[in-house]
C-alpha cells in the first residue's frame, strides 16, 4: 500500500486529464446550445433599444392610434395602424384561399389518399415550402395581377388580391402538413369504432376525426396567421409600398414588412427617424407574430397531451 | 304482414341512405384530388411559365456578366458569387454550432428549467419571421460590432436563419438512435463525447445533413433579411478572391467587401418597369429554384432512404 504503483498512478493522471476534457467539451456544447436564447434576448434588446429614441420623438398614442404613416413627408405622422391594416387584409385574403384549401388536402392525405399517393403527395409539399418568397412575389405581380385584371379592368398594378392570393397558395402546404400530422395523430381506435357503427369515411373524417384533432387544426391556422404577418417578399414586390388605411383589397398597400424594406432600400441614415422608426415596426411585428407562435404551439401541445 | 312491409320500406330507406352516404365518400375524395391536382398543375405552370420567359437569357455571359443598365448584357456574375460567398460564411457558421446545440440538448441536457428555456427558445426562434433577422443584424452587427454591410454580416443574419434548422434535424436524428448503441460504446470504457462523437453522431449523420442542406437551400432563395442589413442591389465588381497565388493562399478581405446575392439581384430587376429586365428577374428566378428544389430534393430523398435503409 505505501508503494506507488506507477502504473495506477499513470492510468489515475489520464483519468484526470480526460474527464477534465470531457467537461470542457460539456461546457463548450452548453454554450453553443445557450446561443438560441441569446440570440432571442437579442432581438428584444436591439428592438428595444433602438427604437426608444423613437418612441421619445413620437408618442405611444399617436404610435397606435393615428391613421396616417407619412415618414419621408414634410409633415411626418408615425400612425402604424395603416401598414397593420394592409398586414391583416392581406393576410386575411390569403387564409380564405389557404384554410380550406390546406383543410381539403389534410383531410383528404389523413383519411383518404392510399398510402401509395400520400407518399407521392407529401414530399411534393415539402418540396414547396423551400420555394424562396421571391419567387412567389414575381409570380403575385407579373402572372396572377394581370390575369385579375382581366376580370376586373380598374385592379391597379400594384394591390393587395394579387399577393394575397399568392400567399394564401404558399401557405397551404403548412396548412396541409400540419393539420395532417395532428389528424394522424388521432387513435386508430376511433376510427374503428366509427365505422363499426356503420358510418362512411367521410362521416368518420368530419364528425369523429375532426372533432378530435380541433387544436391541432386550430394550431395549423395559427402558425399560417403568423406565416402570413411576416411574409415580406411578396407583399413588398406586389402590394406596393405605400401606406394606405385601408381594407380593401383592391387597393395598394404596405405591410409592416413591406415599410421596412423600403426603408431599407433607401439611404438609410444610421440614427435617424426613418432608421429608428423600422425598429418600432419590427416591435409590432415581432409581438404579433411572437403572441400567435405561442398560442398555436400551446395549442398543439394540449392537444398532445389528450392522448 | 302489414308490419313486415314497413319494414322492407326501411331496409329500401337504409339502403338509400348508405347509397347517399357513399356518394358523398366519392365527391369528397374527388374533391380532395381535384384541389391537390388543380394546386400541382397551377404551380407548374407558375414554374414552367418562369423557366420559358428566362430561357432566352440561359446562357454562359448571362453568369458571367455583371449585371448592367442595359437588360441585354446584364448577367449574375456578382450576385451569384455574392451568394456562394455568404453561403460560405452561414455553413461555416451555422453548422458548428446547431449541431453542438443539438447534441447538447439531446445528449448532454439534464431535463430542468435550463433545457426548457433553450427549447423553448429555439421553437421559437423557428417562428420569427426572417425579417426580424434582418433587424437584428442591422442593429447588432453592422452597427453595433461595426461590420458594415458586408459578406460577413449577410453570412452571419443567415446563419441565425439556419440554426433552428440544424438544432432540429440534429436532434430528431438522434434521438432516433437507441439506446443499446450508446451502452455498448460504454461497456467498452468510451467516455461520454466518444460515445457521442464516434457513434451516435456518425449515425445521426445522415439526418443532420438533410437539416443542413434544407437550411442551406433556404439561405439561397432568403431575401428580406438581406435587404434589411442594407445589402447593395447594383454591384458590379467581385469581391477580392479567397485564395491568392502567394503565401498563405488564402485571404479573408472578401468578408468585409460589399456584395449583392441572387434573390436581391431578382428583386432589382422585377421592381424596373422595363419588360427586358424582367426577363432577366424570370432566369434569375428560374437558377435559384432549381437551385433550392434540387437541393430540398436531394435532401427528401436523403431522409427517406435513410429511414428505409436503417434497421436497428
Amino acid at each position: 500500500m505505501a508503494k506507488k504503483n506507477p502504473k495506477i498512478s499513470r492510468a489515475l493522471a489520464k483519468n484526470i486529464r480526460r474527464n477534465f476534457v470531457e467537461r470542457l467539451i460539456e461546457i463548450a456544447l452548453m454554450l453553443s446550445g445557450l446561443i438560441a436564447v441569446l440570440i432571442t434576448f437579442g432581438i428584444v434588446f436591439i428592438l428595444v433599444t433602438e427604437s426608444l429614441p423613437f418612441f421619445e420623438a413620437v408618442s405611444l398614442k399617436e404610435f397606435l392610434t393615428s391613421t396616417v404613416w407619412t415618414p419621408n413627408f414634410e409633415k411626418k405622422n408615425y400612425g402604424i395602424l395603416p401598414l397593420v391594416s394592409g398586414t391583416l387584409t392581406i393576410t386575411g385574403i390569403s387564409l380564405i384561399v389557404a384554410v380550406p384549401l390546406g383543410t381539403i388536402t389534410a383531410v383528404y392525405l389523413s383519411e383518404f389518399a392510399s398510402h401509395k399517393i400520400r407518399e407521392t403527395i407529401k414530399p411534393v409539399l415539402e418540396l414547396l415550402v423551400g420555394v424562396p418568397t421571391v419567387v412567389f412575389g414575381y409570380f403575385a405581380l407579373l402572372l396572377v395581377t394581370p390575369l385579375l385584371q382581366k376580370i376586373y379592368p380598374d385592379l391597379p398594378t400594384f394591390n393587395m388580391l394579387g399577393p394575397g392570393i399568392v400567399m394564401g397558395v404558399m401557405i397551404v402546404p403548412y396548412i396541409a402538413s400540419v393539420g395532417e400530422d395532428a389528424m394522424r395523430a388521432v387513435p386508430m381506435s376511433m376510427r374503428e369504432g366509427a365505422y363499426a357503427m356503420g358510418a362512411t369515411r367521410f362521416q368518420t373524417a368530419v364528425s369523429v376525426v375532426m372533432p378530435a384533432a380541433t387544436s391541432g387544426i386550430v394550431a395549423a391556422y395559427i402558425l399560417a396567421v403568423s406565416r402570413g404577418i411576416g411574409e415580406t417578399m411578396i407583399v413588398a414586390i406586389a402590394a406596393g409600398q405605400q401606406p394606405n388605411f385601408t381594407f380593401n383589397p383592391v387597393e395598394s398597400a404596405a405591410t409592416i414588412t413591406a415599410y421596412i424594406v423600403s426603408v431599407a432600400l433607401g439611404d438609410l441614415e444610421h440614427g435617424g427617424i426613418g432608421y429608428q422608426s423600422i425598429f418600432a415596426a419590427g416591435i409590432v411585428l415581432f409581438i404579433m407574430t411572437l403572441s400567435l407562435n405561442i398560442l398555436g404551439q400551446w395549442t398543439r401541445k394540449k392537444f398532445t397531451e389528450r392522448y | 304482414m302489414s308490419k313486415i312491409i314497413g319494414h322492407e320500406d326501411n331496409i329500401n330507406a337504409i339502403r338509400a341512405l348508405i347509397k347517399k352516404h357513399k356518394k358523398n365518400d366519392r365527391i369528397f375524395s374527388y374533391i380532395g384530388l381535384f384541389v391537390i391536382g388543380s394546386l400541382a398543375i397551377a404551380l407548374l405552370v407558375l414554374f414552367l411559365d418562369l423557366v420559358i420567359d428566362g430561357y432566352p437569357k440561359m446562357n454562359l455571359e448571362f453568369f458571367s456578366n455583371f449585371p448592367s443598365r442595359k437588360p441585354e448584357g446584364a448577367g449574375i456574375l456578382s450576385a451569384w458569387v455574392g451568394s456562394a460567398l455568404v453561403l460560405i460564411v452561414t455553413f461555416f457558421v451555422a453548422v458548428p454550432m446547431g449541431v453542438a446545440s443539438g447534441i447538447y440538448l439531446e445528449e448532454y441536457a439534464k431535463k430542468g428549467w435550463f433545457a426548457d428555456l433553450i427549447e423553448i427558445n429555439v421553437a421559437n426562434l423557428a417562428g420569427v419571421p426572417s425579417i426580424i433577422y434582418g433587424l437584428l443584424a442591422l442593429g447588432l452587427f453592422v452597427y453595433e460590432f461595426g461590420l458594415g454591410q458586408s459578406i460577413l454580416t449577410a453570412g452571419l443574419t443567415l446563419s441565425l436563419l439556419m440554426l433552428p434548422i440544424v438544432i432540429v434535424a440534429t436532434r430528431e436524428a438522434i434521438r432516433a438512435i437507441p439506446v443499446h448503441i450508446r451502452e455498448a460504446a460504454y461497456a467498452v470504457g468510451a467516455t461520454k463525447w466518444q460515445v457521442t462523437l464516434h457513434h451516435v453522431l456518425q449515425y445521426a449523420m445522415g439526418g443532420v445533413l438533410t437539416g443542413i442542406i434544407i437550411g442551406m437551400a433556404r439561405a439561397i432563395g432568403e431575401t428580406a433579411p438581406v435587404i434589411t442589413i442594407g445589402a447593395l442591389t447594383f454591384i458590379a465588381f467581385l469581391p477580392p478572391t479567397p485564395v491568392t497565388d502567394v503565401a498563405p493562399f488564402i485571404n479573408f478581405a472578401w468578408l468585409e467587401a460589399g456584395f449583392t446575392v441572387l434573390p436581391i439581384q431578382m428583386f432589382n430587376w422585377i421592381s424596373r418597369p422595363e419588360h427586358a429586365f424582367h426577363i432577366n428577374a424570370a432566369a434569375t428566378g428560374a437558377v435559384i429554384i432549381i437551385l433550392t428544389l434540387l437541393m430540398n430534393g436531394i435532401a427528401i430523398k436523403l431522409r427517406y432512404s435513410i429511414r428505409k435503409k436503417i434497421k436497428w
